[in-house]
């Protein structure tokens, strides 16, 4: 089963695409650009369609998703945990 | 991927996929008399909006354009126009007339309700018969033009649903097609990768012009960073956190190879085939309507946590990839993509999968909004009214 996908290699974060995702679960991600899997551990609820972080990061880093910036962190990130509007936030407004 | 279909050829070669009979009203004060006609004449439909009235420059001009493209649209057969009073309505009238398409227009004044719904219930009456022996020919798959516009999006979309849209919209490219794609400020953040999508660096400079000009409205208005309204809260609930997350999801209804050949201001027709950027809301039944006023005739509408709307005159197909949408709101959807977050499907059956449903939508197929009922008719205001 893929839990998740993530659209570039270097992405620091991926999206959660079935129901359920509970902390310590182990999760298998999709690459969709290359077709192939990671694996990466999950130590928070994570809802459908919310990001999970595959690195950990500080206030002020960008995160990178479709292999672009995609906005600021705002508050800590520990890989595996839920990254949403409470530590990520826009640069453009 | 088939190469041609069955449409509805109109009198300025235009090819349409629907076979309306439409009683538009020119401002809010004929919708009552638009309703009472189409109530009298069944199978027309009205299609009553609240605006038209004290309107003048830029946004006037808009109105108008959108009543003349929304009447002039191949799917629409004939077209009656009620109006207050005569002057406005039989601009809406000529304007109509110029594509061809038989139309006639009533003004209330000096006649009252119920006389002018008694003429132009006969005038649709008419219409109708008439419409009703119009029959469907062969046409190309290049005299297909087809928009899209994503709405109620979440993370499913940027991962599933709008790269099937782009994967159909490089084939139709490759295959002539006219194509549109739109929503100016949703693009912030992705902005520059659309900019690299331009075919020269006049379509460039028109592009970032549309969108630098967006952004100066937002920011002129603006009380927050917009993460309430831009991303929405259905989009917020669906995991998407930042404008950029969004506009790249966004972005990937245009596929990889697709060329921005050219720009269009609201409402207005491309003038040969190709993708054109027009500027555009993101709210989804205006940005639907802007298009079916620019004279698309099918529309690629994906959705994550799942956007309900359809259009009188354009039919929406719902694409979604979200796998609790499809479960949840399935009477809304008519193409499951959710196989692709899966490893279920690649993303060229996806992108055959939305084509076999435009096929089937074009040739006759009612999408989930047309059999729900869903027409919703949102005109674009650019200011306040005199």
């Amino acid at each position: 089963m893929i839990h998740c996908v993530l659209h570039d290699p270097n992405d620091s974060v991926a999206v959660v695409v079935v129901e359920g995702v509970k902390a310590g679960t182990t999760l298998t991600g999709l690459v969709l650009d290359l077709d192939r899997t990671i694996t990466l551990p999950c130590v928070q609820d994570i809802p459908l369609g919310h990001k999970v972080a595959l690195k950990d990061m500080a206030a002020g880093d960008t995160v990178i998703e479709y292999g672009v910036d995609i906005g600021k962190v705002v508050q800590p990130i520990r890989t595996g945990q839920h990254a949403h509007v409470h530590n990520i936030k826009t640069k453009r407004w | 991927m088939q190469k041609s279909f069955w449409g509805y050829r109109r009198e300025n070669g235009r090819v349409g996929v629907r076979n309306h009979v439409v009683i538009l009203p020119v401002d809010d004060l004929s919708n009552t008399a638009c309703e009472a006609v189409a109530h009298n004449v069944k199978g027309t439909m009205a299609i009553p909006h609240p605006y038209g009235r004290l309107q003048f420059g830029a946004d006037l001009d808009l109105h108008f354009r959108t009543l003349i493209g929304a009447g002039a649209n191949p799917n629409v057969a004939a077209v009656v126009v009620i109006g207050i009073e005569e002057g406005w309505t039989k601009k809406v009238v000529d304007g109509i007339a110029a594509a061809g398409k038989p139309v006639t227009g009533f003004g209330i004044e000096l006649h009252g309700d119920h006389d002018t719904i008694m003429r132009a219930s006969k005038a649709a009456k008419e219409y109708l018969q008439w419409a009703s022996e119009r029959q469907r020919v062969i046409c190309d798959l290049e005299d297909l033009w087809v928009s899209t516009k994503c709405g109620e999006s979440d993370t499913t979309s940027g991962c599933g649903a709008n790269p099937t849209v782009g994967d159909a919209f490089d084939k139709l490219y490759a295959a002539g097609c006219t194509l549109v794609f739109g929503e100016t400020t949703e693009l912030t953040g992705g902005e520059r990768i659309v900019a690299a999508r331009c075919r020269d660096d006049k379509v460039r400079a028109q592009f970032m012009a549309m969108f630098d000009r967006y952004q100066a409205v937002i920011e002129r208005h603006k009380t927050s960073d917009l993460s309430d309204s831009q991303p929405t809260k259905g989009n917020i609930a669906g995991g998407l956190t930042t404008i950029e997350e969004k506009a790249l999801g966004n972005i990937q209804k245009i596929g990889k190879k697709c060329v921005v050949d050219g720009v269009l201001d609201k409402a207005e027709a491309p003038t040969g085939p190709g993708l054109w950027f027009m500027d555009s809301s993101s709210a989804a039944a205006e940005m639907v309507t802007l298009c079916a006023a620019s004279g698309f005739v099918v529309h690629f509408f994906p959705t994550g946590q799942g956007n309900v709307i359809g259009n009188p005159i354009l039919p929406v197909i719902k694409i979604c990839a979200n796998p609790r949408t499809v479960r949840t709101m399935s009477e809304h959807i008519d193409v499951d993509t959710s196989g692709l977050l899966q490893r279920e499907l690649t993303m060229g059956a996806a992108g055959d999968k939305l084509l076999d449903m435009m096929f089937r939508t074009v040739n006759g197929r009612l999408t989930a909004a047309e059999a729900l009922g869903h027409r919703e008719f949102v005109l674009t205001r650019l200011y306040e009214s005199a």
